[in-house]
């Protein structure tokens, strides 16, 4: 059970219950797959550094979790289908990422 | 001896003086460190790009070491989170940003 870090942006024009479907499906997919979640973040609508297929802005979310290796092929793969993904990064966490996810989680907790 | 070269220098009181040992010019800079081992960061994260734009120019490219002071193990680590923020476009592959 590896620790990964995924970071997705959505299409903008999709409506805010299409968002919120599009981040549902793939958490399910992962709890299906028995992936304990250990993180959600849903950063909302942020300017892009340089416009992805001509927008200039996107839905950014990110998931941390634990699951096993060959589910994130599984993963990817659903991502390269689905056209409201713009772009995706999945990362593999070690000791010393996960030590500072947890501490950034408590950060953005103190500061919210 | 050391009246002559008063004398030597009263007589040119219109030229220049010359100082016999001379001037210690400021050459050696500071001794450049790596932040990181100092400071004891041991993950770089490439979701905050404010941070890691202290590593790259203002054309958006990544400094190299002999600017920065950073060890090789903790550059290769910035590397890659500048790459990957790029990838994510949290950060620009180029662009006049901190201009």
């Amino acid at each position: 059970m590896n620790h990964y870090e995924t970071v997705f942006i959505l299409n903008p024009v999709l409506s805010e219950d299409q968002v919120k479907e599009a981040v549902k499906k793939y958490e399910d997919f992962l709890v299906s797959k028995d992936a304990k979640m250990v993180n959600k973040e849903n950063w909302g609508l942020k300017k892009l550094a340089y416009p992805i297929q001509h927008k200039k802005s996107g839905f950014y979310n990110l998931f941390e979790y634990q699951v096993a290796g060959e589910v994130i092929d599984e993963l990817e793969l659903m991502f390269r289908r689905d056209e409201r993904i713009m772009r995706y990064l999945t990362v593999k966490l070690d000791k010393y990422a996960v030590e500072w996810a947890e501490k950034r989680v408590k950060r953005n907790q103190d500061k919210s | 001896m050391a009246t002559s070269i008063e004398q030597q220098a009263k007589g040119k009181k219109d030229g220049e003086i010359r100082y016999l040992t001379p001037l210690n010019i400021e050459t050696t800079s500071t001794k450049k460190y790596c932040r990181f081992k100092r400071s004891g960061i041991k993950y770089i994260d490439y979701k905050d790009p404010d941070f890691l734009m202290a590593f790259v120019n203002e054309q958006g490219k990544i400094l190299p070491r002999r600017l920065t002071g950073t060890s090789l193990k903790y550059q290769r680590k910035v590397a890659t989170a500048v790459k990957r923020a790029r990838h994510l476009a949290l950060m620009p592959y180029v662009g006049d940003l901190l201009k």
